[in-house]
């Protein structure tokens, strides 16, 4: 396993100068500051909740006060690799929804695209204002070694977290100001301007004027609720939700107390299906009815766009490589992990045999459920998993388990080493930009590989040192 | 301003006004109940409270009237739609839905209250310490309208909650004046005799108007003077008078920031000059109880009025 902060017992350069105050500081001040920042969460109300367990609807996630650092160089590998997955993951999009030459060139199997749930047939031949399709892309990266990162799965709906990065940001500093002076930590601020840029610049074809940017969100009741209001307030856009919108004469409007207001972009944290019963699934109440016209006659931008999903499938994952080669003609800078499809034959029958080393995942699942990872599981959990698989193979890929990278963690038995990964998030309008950070999450369970907040997961601050 | 926002700033203001009133009518009958019962007319202080308080129907009829069982009704009841606990749960259901709308100092006035409110502690101290616990809840209101006054933007948003503190206000001062109606019942031999002003003085007491009262009018404790000074008088800042005032003037701004008139302006206006060319005497005589009745309907329709106006009502 690799200690991102230690090898050998020798400091790795990034950490040395936290290294060096945490022991100066001692344990007491460690602890009455983690004391402290859970208070602040839980004051500003930064909460989650997790569908289906019941109990606490504002749950706090925890939050682990020492940080994780990379170098300015390390960065720059990892920025150049997300920006070039997130440009090829848009030209795909484009592609899949306009003449498919991916498939054309017999790169990517049609039935993994076509007959993909996530494959929208609404869309197909709508020109999206910059062809742009996922305008934040969050790219899941986990890492083995020094030099070693890996791509888990790329998120080109709506990827949540980003409010975590920037207000666990926020909380480090008022902690740690001596920290944050005398060392060149990249700041993260700037998220919500740049986000504010990306949704500008993707103004719809009829906008004749600074473009009325709005936020959708499910409503309070969403788990990621807390989020969808932190951007809105960010970026001073209305915060909106299905109800408040209605369509008229070929034009999206919210109901103001002044009557009705006309809405150029909206940046919706609702899937798919729900955003318009006419086009979906008609018992939504979520949505507003007649917004896909309003969309296809490019009076209205939606961010992500409708079928953005189909990019971002654990099925078409496999392939992103080839996208890169494809549609940039570069080699990918950044590798995916090694993947099984079941729906392959030969690839069933070996995973099947080493259900004990794999980590099994549905296609199209998210959050972590559902999965089987196989060296934290027991010879029953396996053979019903085989059932499951056997009885759907096209549904489920496998991964090799991967050693991941640990970072210093505060746990009860004091700072451990836990394992952690990363969701840095990459905005595309205009320009493809990212800020210098992103998500760390970590397993606060000893040995566990899941970092998934739903399952005893928590987060850290994201270190990119500067120059 | 969306129009949800409008209604939720509207509501999230008048349930932390209603939850600090219910503290208030309690107070009311808190103290009464420090007097000999006899004196009194044809129902208890307690029962004359749950009246007051309009949560009447809600009551299970057959649990005693005693102010162990009414006040646990009024604080902690779920199915009491403007218990304490209920007000708090829905204010700060109202700020979660729009947090950009309120500031960081508002919300954790709101979210603290609430949090403290749900710990086992406070069913403790509401049961044993009754003055100690309606003290607290007056602070929550006092925390959250001084948050709300130190941080907020002077903009419609702002009118909204004021016009909501200034409906459940009135609504809630025309409620305590209503307590004495029940308990009292104008029994001619009764009033002006030792228990009766000092039923009086309880209102002023519970509207916290009690020293206000000494600079404004001396030592003359008639009801009157104390119905006066919580109906016509526009200095007192609980006074019916004072709430049409500020509804009046927050909707002028209203209508001055949106280049927008409605019928709600008009039927505001009507209501506030009700109260400034009444006197006492008149009210008295048509009857005290009636008076009030008669404005709180009035004040339910100014309600709905703001609601037509902006868009955020008939739903």
């Amino acid at each position: 396993m690799f200690n991102e902060m230690s090898v050998d017992d020798q400091i790795r350069e990034p950490y040395r100068a936290l290294v060096d105050w945490m022991e100066a500081s001692g344990p007491e001040v460690l602890e009455q500051k983690r004391l402290e920042a859970e208070t602040l969460f839980r004051k500003i109300g930064i909460t989650f909740a997790v569908y289906g367990e019941g109990g606490d609807p504002e749950r706090l996630i925890p939050f682990d006060l020492i940080p994780r650092i990379f170098t300015s160089q390390e960065w720059r590998k990892l920025d150049r690799g997300v920006k070039q997955r997130a440009r090829a993951l848009n030209a795909f999009l484009y592609d899949v929804y306009h003449n498919a030459e991916i498939i054309k060139a017999g790169i990517i199997p049609a039935d993994l695209v076509f007959r993909n749930e996530a494959f929208e047939p609404a869309v197909i031949g709508i020109d999206p204002p910059r062809n742009v399709y996922s305008h934040i892309v969050g790219v899941d990266i986990v890492r083995t070694g020094p030099e070693d990162f890996y791509v888990l799965e790329d998120n080109c709906r709506t990827p949540s977290g980003v409010s975590y990065m920037l207000e666990n940001r926020e909380i480090m500093m008022r902690m740690f100001p001596d920290l944050f002076k005398s060392l060149r930590i990249e700041p993260v601020e700037s998220y919500p301007d740049m986000l504010l840029k990306t949704l500008k610049s993707i103004a719809p074809r009829k906008c004749d004027r600074d473009p009325n940017i709005v936020v959708l969100t499910p409503g309070a009741m969403n788990s990621a609720y807390y989020e969808h209001s932190f951007l809105a307030d960010q970026m001073g856009v209305e915060l909106v939700e299905g109800q408040d919108l209605f369509v008229h004469e070929d034009r999206v409007y919210m109901r103001t107390t002044r009557g009705p207001a006309r809405v150029d972009v909206i940046y919706r944290r609702i899937d798919d299906a729900y955003i318009d019963p006419l086009c979906f699934k008609p018992d939504s109440v979520l949505g507003i009815p007649g917004l896909m016209n309003v969309y296809r006659s490019g009076g209205v931008a939606i961010c992500s766009a409708p079928g953005a999903g189909v990019a971002d499938d654990k099925a078409v994952y496999t392939y992103v490589p080839d996208m890169i080669r494809f549609y940039l003609g570069q080699e990918p800078i950044l590798n995916n992990v090694p993947t099984w499809k079941c729906g392959k034959p030969d690839d069933l029958k070996y995973v099947l045999e080493h259900l004990g080393e794999l980590v099994v995942k549905e296609v199209h699942g998210s959050g972590g459920y559902g999965m089987l990872v196989g060296p934290a599981s027991t010879k029953e959990e396996q053979a019903a998993y085989a059932k499951r698989i056997e009885a759907d193979p096209g549904d489920f890929i496998a991964q090799p388990t991967l050693s991941l990278s640990a970072c210093p963690t505060f746990v009860e038995s004091g700072v451990a080493p836990r394992h952690v990964d990363f969701r840095p998030f990459c905005l595309v309008g205009d320009d493809v930009r990212l800020t210098p950070g992103g998500l760390t999450r970590v397993a606060l369970r000893e040995g566990s590989l899941v970092v998934n907040s739903s399952q005893g997961g928590g987060v850290k601050d994201t270190w990119i040192m500067s120059d | 301003m969306l129009s949800r926002t409008a209604d939720n700033l509207f509501w999230l203001s008048r349930y932390v006004e209603r939850a600090e009133n219910m503290a208030r009518l309690m107070e009311m009958g808190y103290r009464m109940a420090l007097m000999p019962a006899a004196a009194t007319g044809n129902r208890s202080e307690w029962e004359s409270v749950l009246s007051a308080s309009g949560c009447v129907a809600g009551y299970d009829p057959d649990a005693p009237l005693r102010q162990e069982e009414v006040a646990n009704f009024l604080i902690f009841n779920r199915d009491n739609p403007s218990s304490i606990i209920n007000c708090f749960e829905y204010a700060r259901a109202n700020a979660r839905a729009m947090r950009t709308a309120i500031t960081a100092e508002m919300w954790e006035a709101l979210n603290n209250a609430l949090m403290e409110l749900r710990r086992p502690s406070m069913h403790n101290l509401a049961k044993n310490e009754l003055p100690e616990f309606i003290d607290w809840v007056k602070k929550q209101g006092a925390l959250f309208r001084g948050a709300t006054d130190s941080t907020i933007l002077r903009n419609d948003g702002y009118d909204f909650i004021r016009l909501g503190t200034f409906i459940e206000r009135a609504d809630n001062t025309a409620r305590l004046l209503d307590v004495k109606y029940y308990v009292l019942l104008p029994e001619t031999s009764m009033v002006g005799d030792g228990v009766d002003n000092y039923q009086w003085t309880t209102v002023l007491r519970a509207a916290s108007s009690l020293r206000a009262f000494h600079w404004v009018y001396r030592d003359d404790y008639s009801p009157h003077r104390i119905a006066h000074f919580l109906i016509l008088n526009p200095f007192s800042p609980r006074s019916l008078a004072h709430c049409a005032e500020q509804i009046t003037q927050h909707l002028e701004r209203l209508a001055r920031h949106y280049g927008q008139r409605h019928s709600v302006h008009r039927q505001a206006v009507e209501m506030y000059s009700l109260l400034t060319q009444s006197d006492m005497d008149e009210i008295f005589s048509t009857g005290l109880h009636e008076f009030l009745n008669d404005f709180q309907g009035r004040n339910r329709i100014l309600s709905l009025a703001i609601a037509d106006a902006y868009h955020f009502g008939g739903q």
